[in-house]
């Protein structure tokens, strides 16, 4: 589960993780009136608002109705005009961002739409540096990652310069020591006061990542100020959901509109579900199979328009819950059933198919692979049904060039 | 011959939910040893288990089976009463982790578990717990482990096997049933088929399996099916170029995977451009892997991978 950035510096700043002051806004006055309360606090008449969207690229990315606009602004007018200047400047801004659509590299062409903005204090950077808490998969542990170039994505620095990186792994019975939280500030370049603040950063970052079970937290950039103040001038923070049943305060952090809407119906069918750019609907049991059949389709020649694993034990109310889904999209111009019936029978599974055929309306041609317990009497049970448009195909390779036949 | 589990086998079963009472009785029925289960207020008590043998189970058996499976408190007493030298574990989510460190605790060889969902924090700890233990843990998230016709822990269906030549690992469950089916209907069948499970952390891993099936003498060929995220395909490459004399094929899934997305398994995602289908492709197949184009094509592979090393 992700959340937002200002969700985020709340969650750490509570919890010892030193990050900049600021205020929301989802309105424009609210915008106005974080304003002077940030410049009174920090004695710095310099502000910037962030857009508040799930996807990262924010400041290099631009509006659709501002293609001059950025989704990060600094505003200096408080500096000579004080803070009527710097109000007023907020407040054009934040008429022009709100309700807009902010397009970066990971929202793709379509972009989001921003209905949050975080007013926060400037900050003068005087180095700008990394820091995560992520999972190493090869040895099952947390580590930390911590890197001189800030402000840069981490693959790149890792692709190209390797040496600015450096790691200490968390062992969970002892948690990340103090010798190893010095040990990456001193790699960082902190000296002196920034040393000592960045090895409480690490550290209180470190235990927040374990403590709170998130999937990352990564602080990009973590930046000394020219005051030699360590603090998060970003922070994303995303958990993980199979451990939100321990953390229930972390619920209301939840932001749907952010989710695909149908990603949000499928996982209350238990279905796992993936919206994609193809025209060919998948309903698949299994996630490997999914995945697989999603290749199958492109292999011989088709484009998949979604992944969908309806898990092991399909019913027929979540495999009728699958087909609505998928022909809701208007780009699904046929559909694949693939179901291995392990356990599960392949008669059932078939009636299942019929009913949910029965129940959803079939406007677009349907293959059905079956294999596993009972299949001849599975494949019968459809052939009977006689629906126009329906196909039984022997092979998962047959099914998809059947489908992508039909779909030309 | 076979690796993990075989007639040896005495099970000892941890979740005695719906799921769990369900495929306990689907492994009694083809034929495996269940000597014990834990509950935390059952103890004392006998869950019974009866039906129709699975024909395709366990040979030389009658018809039905009646089968009184005593409860005990702890996984200690369990092992103590029985000697159950392997567990399977259908415990919830929360509460597995704890489960598994359990049955480590009291000495069991082979820990398997089915759960899905456990915290991934939990299995950081779990692993490190194990660290110097004797215990092998195989998943979670994993259909199992089975020996054709000698011993099911898990939840495949056991009519699909046979007793043959191939070594089946695999992260993904139905993409197991793909392989181990073909493998059946070519002819070749298999020594065991062992499912490592879907999660970012988890047991045995690849090269773990690979070994045990490098050292079995009645594994002639090995099928490893591996998916996006993480670089475990990678690492088995390379002990597949180093370490496996035996052919060896391979599937990939994920190949149209976008990045950033969790596919299904809380393992399989592509993130930072790490862990794509393409790198391991290539990684296996310059370790001297058949790599098979669709899973229809995973038996076909594992023939043109005997057929390469001359054992057709």
């Amino acid at each position: 589960m992700k959340i937002h950035e200002y969700q985020a510096k709340e969650l750490l700043g509570a919890r010892g993780v030193s990050v900049p002051q600021g205020r929301l806004a989802t309105t424009v006055e609210e915008a106005v009136a974080a304003v002077r309360p940030l410049v009174e606090a920090t004695g710095n008449a310099v502000v910037v608002v962030k857009s508040q969207i799930h996807a990262g690229g924010r400041g290099k990315g631009r509006f659709l109705e501002h293609p001059d606009l950025g989704g990060v602004n600094v505003v200096l007018d408080g500096l000579k005009g004080g803070v009527e200047a710097a109000e007023a400047a907020v407040r054009s801004l934040a008429e022009r961002m709100l309700g807009s659509t902010l397009v970066t590299v990971q929202t793709g062409p379509q972009g989001k739409q921003v209905n949050r903005l975080y007013v926060e204090q400037g900050i003068d950077i005087e180095r700008e540096l990394y820091l995560s808490v992520v999972l190493d998969r090869s040895t099952g542990r947390n580590i930390v990652m911590a890197s001189t170039e800030g402000g840069t994505e981490i693959e790149e620095v890792a692709a190209e310069r390797p040496d600015a990186i450096s790691r200490e792994t968390i062992d969970p019975a002892v948690g990340l020591l103090p010798f190893q939280a010095h040990a990456l500030s001193w790699r960082l370049g902190l000296r002196g006061e920034a040393a000592k603040a960045g090895r409480r950063f690490i550290a209180a970052l470190a235990q927040t990542s374990v403590e709170l079970d998130t999937d990352m937290v990564e602080i990009n950039p973590l930046v000394v100020t020219k005051g030699g103040a360590v603090m998060a001038l970003d922070a994303k923070v995303s958990f993980d959901k199979n451990a939100l049943f321990r953390h229930p305060q972390l619920a209301p952090l939840r932001d749907l509109s952010e989710e695909d809407a149908a990603e949000v119906t499928a996982t209350e069918y238990g279905l796992s579900f993936i919206k994609l750019d193809g025209t060919i609907g998948c309903l698949v049991n299994g996630a490997g199979l999914a995945m697989a059949t999603m290749d199958t389709i492109k292999e011989v020649g088709g484009e998949p328009a979604n992944f969908l694993d309806v898990g092991g034990g399909a019913t027929t109310e979540n495999v009728t819950a699958a087909f609505e889904i998928i022909t809701r999209d208007p780009s699904v111009r046929g559909i694949f059933v693939n179901i291995f019936g392990g356990i599960m029978k392949c008669d059932t599974i078939a009636n299942g198919v019929l009913q949910a055929v029965h129940n959803v309306g079939l406007q677009v041609p349907l293959v059905v692979r079956l294999e596993g317990t009972n299949v001849e009497l599975g494949k019968r049970i459809i052939e009977d049904a006689g629906l126009p448009g329906l196909v039984v195909a022997g092979s998962m390779r047959e099914g998809a060039e059947r489908i992508v036949e039909l779909t030309r | 011959m076979s690796v993990l589990v075989g007639t040896g086998t005495k099970l000892l079963v941890q979740g005695l939910g719906g799921a769990g009472k369900f495929h306990v009785d689907r492994s009694i029925a083809y034929g495996t040893q269940v000597v014990a289960a834990t509950h935390p207020t059952r103890a004392g008590e006998v869950e019974v288990f009866e039906g129709e043998v699975d024909a395709s189970g366990v040979p030389g058996r009658t018809g039905s089976y009646r089968v009184e499976v005593p409860i005990f408190a702890t996984v200690r007493d369990a092992v103590a009463a029985t000697g159950a030298n392997a567990s399977v574990v259908f415990v919830p989510p929360p509460f597995a982790a704890d489960a598994i460190m359990e049955a480590a605790d009291a000495g069991v060889e082979l820990v398997v578990v089915i759960t899905e969902g456990i915290p991934i924090q939990d299995m950081v700890r779990v692993k490190r717990y194990l660290e110097g233990k004797p215990t092998r843990l195989v998943g979670p998230n994993c259909p199992g482990v089975i020996t054709p016709h000698e011993c099911r822990i898990g939840i495949m269906p056991g009519y699909i096997h046979e007793t043959g030549r191939v070594g089946v690992v695999s992260r993904s469950g139905t993409l197991t049933y793909e392989a181990v089916k073909q493998l059946t209907d070519n002819g070749l069948g298999q020594t065991s088929a062992v499912g490592i499970g879907g999660d970012p952390v988890n047991g045995t891993n690849f090269v773990d399996v690979l070994r045990l099936f490098q050292d079995d003498p009645a594994t002639e060929a090995i099928i490893m099916i591996g998916e996006i995220g993480g670089t475990a395909e990678e690492e088995a490459a390379a002990f597949i170029r180093d370490h496996v004399s035996k052919p060896v094929a391979a599937f990939i899934a994920g190949t149209t995977a976008p990045p950033g997305k969790r596919m299904g398994h809380a393992g399989a995602i592509i993130s930072g451009g790490a862990g794509t289908a393409a790198e391991k492709i290539a990684a296996l197949e310059a370790a001297g892997a058949v790599v098979a184009v669709t899973p229809s094509d995973m038996g076909d592979a594992v023939l043109e991978a005997m057929r390469r090393a001359g054992n057709a």
